[in-house]
This record gives C-alpha cells, structure tokens and sequence, in this order.
C-alpha cells in the first residue's frame, strides 16, 4: 500500500491550503506522488491521495487519466521523450526516435532491461525553433542529430 | 532587417531574467504612472491601442476586459502560458528572458479590470520556465512589488504559477479554467464567456503571456506610439516563431503587416541550400497551409491573411520545402488532434480519428481515390459543429493539404508510395 513520504504528505496539504477549490490542488499532488513512485501513479497511490486530500477516488481518477503526463505504467530511471510533431518532424525527429530506440534496443514506452530508459514519441514539446528535440526527465536537449542524442543518452547512467 | 524590437528588445541579455537586471533596463517604470491613471483609462488604451490577443483568437483585448461585468464579484487574470500549439515557442522565450516583463504587464493588466488575484497557465513540460517564473516572482514579492499595497498604490495583487499536465487542449481558455478548477482540461459551452463565468464561475479574463507583456509598452508609451507598428486593423508588432526548413529557424519580432517571405529571406536566411520553397502553415498547426506562390501574396497580419484563408493564429511559421511530402506531414497533424481531442463532442472525437485513420491507411498503401474526398467530406461535417475550435483546428489543415497538393494524395493511393519521396510509408520512417 503506497504512502506519501512525511514532506510528501505535508506538501500536498500545502497545495491543498493553496486554492480556493481543494479540486485545484489535485495536478499539484498528482505531480507529488508520481515522483516519490519512481514516475508513475498506481491504484493504490489515487486511494491514498483520495483519503489525504478528501476528494472521491473517481475524480482524482478523472483527472490522472486525462493529462498524458502522468504515466499509468512503470518508466526508466530515464524517461526520453522525443518529440514527432511537425517541425520536428520536417527536421528529423521521426527518424532519430526510431534511432535512440533501435540503439538502446527497447519499442516504445517500454523499460529497457537495464531499468534505465523508457523512449516515448510525444507530441509538440515548444522546441519548434531548435529542432530535433528530445526531452530527458525534466530538461531539454535541442538541436539533435541522432548520434548526439545518443551520445547524451550513453552518459546517463 | 526589418525586426523591430518592442517586447524582445532586451531578450539577448541573460541578466534581464532577474529584478536587478530588468530594472536596470527601466522595468518597473511604468508600474507608478499605471497606479496615477484611473483603471478605465488604462482600459481605453488598450482599446486605443488595437492591441489583439497573441494567442490565436486575435480578439481585441481592450474589448475582451470591457466585457466584464460591473456587479463587485472578485475577478480573476489568468495568463495563459499553456503553447501547445504546434509550432510555436515564443511565449517559453519570453518566459524564460523577460519573466518581468510578464509580471509587471500582469500587475498594469490587474489594476485595469480590478482584480487582486491571478494565475500563470503553464504547460507542464516547461520545468525550466515554471521555475524562471517562481524565482520571479518571488523576487517581486520580496521587493514589494506583488502582495499588499504594491508601491503604496492601495493596490492588492497576488500572483501564482499553476503547472498543467500536458494536454494541448488547455490552451483553449475554458479549457484552461476547467484544468485549474481540478477538472479534466475539457471546454465549456459559451455564453457564458469567461469574463461574465471564468475561473470558480466568476469573472475571468484569460490572456496570453505575449498579449499581457505587450500592455506595459502600451501604457508607457502610449496606444499611438504602440500603433506606429502594424497596420490600420492589425496594430503592433509580433513575435514570430518560424520553424521548418529555413536556414534561421527562432523568433522574430516583426510589425504585423511585415511580408511573410521577408520573414523567410530576410529574417532567417532563406531556405537551405539547393532547396525550394514549397509551402508554409503561418499560424501554428490548426492554420490552413499555403502554397509557395500564395506565401509572396500573403503579408504578416490577420486581414492579408485571412484574406488567403489562413490565420495568423499564434504566429507560428511552419515552412517547407520541396524534399517534404504532403500526405506524409498530413498524417503527423492528423495523428495530432486525433490524439489531443478531449473526446467530449462527437463530432470531433471521432472525426479526429477518423481522418486520422483514413490518412494512415492511405500512408500504409491501403487507401481508395474515394477516400480523398472522404477526407474532405469528413473534415467538412467537423466545421463548427462543437464546443471549442479543435474540431475545426484538425479539419482546416486537412482540406488546404488535400485541395492544394491533391496530385500528391492522388499519387499516394495509385502507387501506394510518396510521388516527393518516391519510397513507402514504412521506408520513409523504419
């Protein structure tokens, strides 16, 4: 049964006291739990928010399945996300997912065997100008060729 | 060169991020002659202005704040920081250079229509902006330039970030108000606007970081200095966001009205070597493309535009050139909005998937001439027939790509590959 760490739990309530609407503090502690769960939210993690923040298990629910940034499975201790849109697209981008992913020997949204990288096609990520773009965790590296990318990604252990 | 740097003029300075360094270039400055007008002045000058929203709608913004109604209600500003649409990123730019300048145009826009509390949209994967905006403005706190009393003016005004979770439709502005309520990010039928029932059903006005930085010039300089740029209907300058094909891809900042292929000859260097203009999405995804002898009629506003059945939507540029296979940027788009539509309209939650599932098979070697015009005949019954503009967002590239380059669709379905590319889906991209 997951629970929040104690600053965990003391951040939540700390969004919660935030907004005028406790609904409003559902995102921020979505955000919360997933990173205290190695980047993704279970079953048990919406009960357990459901009985912190005091809001039905249906609606927090409602809400985790409708933003794509909360995973609903597990993902490597490196979550690449490579952006396919149209700019990247007409730069690349496409071609360099498909790159990284045959390089690392993983499809898509899948854990590498190592528990290391999940590689995931995302949709516009505002790198239009600075095209390939790939997103590792939470930061950007921008204008790609596929061998940088991978040679970003080889340093990540 | 034809930049004119209003909004972007300090951009290049690393320390303009900070207090200190946007101060030094006279931020802040405007701030107490703001406080001395009577907030309807301000509004007037906006109105006076032209100024119209930088985030796709291009509603006039004066008007927008005009709307709300005179009952006492607590008011909400709500910046929408949300840049989903694909092709554009200037308001990251703007975020992660000027955070300042934001919060300053955020506290004069406030004052205007009498609200103390406001919100900061941004999409969820701009860590780094989200965290530029908190060192900001807690800067600004520290100095007293947010919370009670701002500069002794009397003026209350609180500010926050709130960080989405990546869905595109949160751009769309009530979208925007059901995702900080804690719903899912869907649309809300209008009437009534969010200025009469916003954010918790009060009054709201919703603008785009670009719309609410540019109030500041105008209120320092005044609406006839701001309407020096621009044309007659289409006042001021904007910032561009080009991407694609061209030599300089980035942002520039232009007075609308500018030529669009000056944009792409002049601002960015032209196209790549050996290679040829073939067309061009000039406001952000959901715009309907032009060909490459459309692009020399078409100037930067939202009259010339629309004149050529485009927009000037969010400016974003997407150039292509000649290497670049219609049916095949076609399905990027297609699998786009099916992936992004809320699936609340029926209209647009299956349209979406369906286009993008006529597209696909027509990419796979699948596809019948009929389905051409199916795509069209789709994307036809899409039009206007839902809650938001999404459904029309994923109809409009679809009939301009078909109509304009129906040779190539044509070509597709007979031999089963790309006429550009002369190679199948499959060997295109695996």
């Amino acid at each position: 049964m997951f629970k929040l760490s104690e600053q965990g739990l003391a951040n939540v309530k700390k969004e919660l006291a935030r907004y005028e609407a406790k609904e409003s503090a559902i995102i921020p502690s979505l955000y919360i739990a997933q990173k205290e769960n190695s980047g993704f939210i279970t079953p048990d993690i919406i009960r357990h928010l459901s009985q912190v923040m005091d809001i039905p298990e249906a609606r927090i629910n409602e809400v985790f399945k409708f933003y794509t940034m909360f995973n609903q499975k597990p993902v490597g201790k490196y979550h690449v996300q490579v952006c396919t849109n149209i700019s990247c697209a007409l730069e690349g981008g496409r071609e360099m997912a498909h790159h990284i992913c045959k390089e690392l020997g993983v499809k898509y949204n899948e854990v590498s065997a190592d528990g290391r990288f999940t590689v995931s096609k995302v949709e516009c990520l505002g790198s239009c100008g600075t095209a390939p773009m790939m997103q590792v965790n939470d930061t950007y590296h921008e204008k790609l060729t596929p061998e940088s990318a991978m040679n970003l990604l080889r340093g990540m252990r | 060169m034809a930049e004119i740097k209003v909004l972007s003029e300090h951009y290049h300075l690393p320390e303009y991020q900070t207090l200190a360094g946007y101060k030094a270039k006279g931020g802040y400055e405007t701030l107490p002659k703001a406080f001395k007008m009577q907030p309807q002045q301000i509004i007037d000058e906006v109105k006076a202005s032209g100024l119209r929203g930088r985030g796709g709608a291009g509603f006039p913004t004066g008007m927008k704040w005009g709307f709300l109604p005179k009952n006492g209600e607590p008011r909400y500003l709500l910046c929408n920081a949300d840049e989903g649409e694909p092709g554009t990123f200037k308001d990251r730019m703007m975020m992660e250079r000027a955070p300042h300048q934001l919060i300053e145009g955020m506290i004069i826009s406030a004052f205007a229509i009498g609200s103390h509390k406001g919100y900061i949209y941004v999409r969820g994967e701009y860590v780094y902006p989200i965290d530029v905006l908190n060192k900001a403005i807690k800067e600004a706190y520290d100095a007293g330039l947010l919370g009670k009393n701002i500069m002794g003016s009397g003026f209350d005004f609180d500010l926050d970030v709130y960080r989405g979770a990546g869905a595109y439709i949160c751009g769309e502005e009530t979208g925007m108000i059901s995702s900080l309520e804690g719903l899912k990010g869907q649309p809300k039928l209008k009437p009534p606007f969010p200025a009469v029932q916003g954010y918790l059903r009060k009054p709201t006005i919703v603008n785009n970081v670009e719309t609410l930085a540019a109030v500041t010039y105008i209120i320092k300089d005044g609406a006839q200095a701001y309407r020096k740029h621009g044309t007659e209907k289409s006042a001021g300058t904007k910032l561009f966001s080009v991407s694609g094909n061209v030599v300089k891809p980035g942002n520039y900042e232009v007075p609308l009205g500018y030529p669009l292929i000056d944009l792409i000859n002049k601002e960015c260097g032209g196209m790549k070597p050996g290679r040829k203009l073939k067309a061009i999405i000039p406001g952000g995804s959901s715009a309907p493309v032009l060909t490459a002898e459309e692009c020399g009629k078409a100037n930067l506003d939202y009259e010339s535009l629309a004149g050529l059945g485009t927009m000037l939507g969010s400016g974003a540029v997407i150039v292509m050139d000649d290497s670049q296979c219609m049916v095949d940027m076609l399905g990027v788009l297609t699998h786009f909005y099916a992936h992004e539509s809320c699936g609340q309209c029926t209209p647009c939650r299956e349209g979406t998937g369906w286009l993008d599932k006529i597209l696909h098979s027509i990419l796979e070697g699948r596809g019948r001439l009929q389905d051409i015009d199916l795509l069209i005949k789709v994307a036809d019954n899409m039009k206007g027939k839902t809650i938001c503009a999404l459904s029309d967002a994923a109809a409009l590239p679809v009939l301009s790509f078909v109509t304009k380059f129906r040779d190539e669709f044509e070509f597709y379905v007979r031999e089963g590959r790309s006429k550009v590319k002369g190679t199948t889906y499959a060997e295109m991209h695996h």
